[in-house]
């Protein structure tokens, strides 16, 4: 699946985008943030704080618990600043 | 009436906006506007910079105006916002709502404000007149309590 990243959390992790592979056993949103954090020091620095992490999956916000199957496109990003 | 979407770097003319939703028309009752401005911050900031998620930031401002339409019978809307670079005293949004009645216009055009603010993928980088940059605006407590009125 393809992750992109936004804001401070692309800056951390250092790329905007990538193809990331996430094994079988990563179900859910929060797997896949358990996981990512381990995949290098950026990444532990980027997910540090999980629970302040937003994440859309096919550009839909979705919670934590929801399950990733089927989704192509997973991002991730600090809560929202616009308007 | 249509809902119209621009996601642009550009800077808009809100009255130019505002007339495309009453031109012609002999229907429309009301019309509400907002504008929201980039503010100096006591003269330290030279800029913000917008950053937002191509695509789903209109999807997600279009299912806010999809989600205003199902709760009040308004007319048109439009919701225009800018990415970039943004000095202080330039437009940042605009929204406007109308309707055949004043209360679903104001309440249409404050809700949907509400939830760009909380789920509208933007999000803003100050650079300060120092010419020091990087820090990014962190989300208020007070835009997710105001929310709770929606509800």
């Amino acid at each position: 699946m393809k992750a992109v990243y936004f804001a401070w959390v692309r800056e951390r992790v250092g790329k905007p985008d990538e193809e990331i592979a996430p094994p079988v056993s990563v179900i859910t949103v929060g797997d896949l943030l358990d996981w990512l954090k381990g995949q290098g020091e950026e990444y532990a620095y980027a997910f540090e704080n999980a629970k302040v992490i937003r994440v859309a999956l096919d550009q839909m916000h979705v919670k934590h618990d929801t399950p990733i199957a089927g989704a192509r496109e997973v991002a991730f990003f600090p809560p929202m600043t616009g308007g | 009436m249509s809902t119209t979407i621009r996601i642009q770097s550009e800077d808009f003319d809100p009255q130019m906006e505002a007339d495309a939703l009453t031109r012609g028309r002999n229907d429309v009752g009301a019309l509400a506007t907002f504008t929201g401005f980039c503010r100096h911050e006591a003269g330290a900031l030279s800029a913000l910079e917008l950053e937002h998620y191509p695509g789903m930031a209109e999807k997600e401002l279009q299912r806010i105006a999809d989600e205003a339409r199902a709760r009040w019978p308004v007319q048109g809307i439009t919701v225009l916002h800018r990415y970039g670079k943004i000095a202080p005293g330039e437009r940042i949004v605009f929204v406007a709502v109308s309707g055949a009645h004043r209360s679903e216009a104001f309440a249409a055009c404050e809700f949907i404000m509400d939830f760009l603010k909380t789920s509208a993928p933007f999000w803003k980088r100050e650079h300060k007149v120092d010419g020091s940059s990087g820090d990014w605006v962190e989300a208020k407590d007070a835009d997710d309590k105001a929310l709770e009125r929606w509800t």
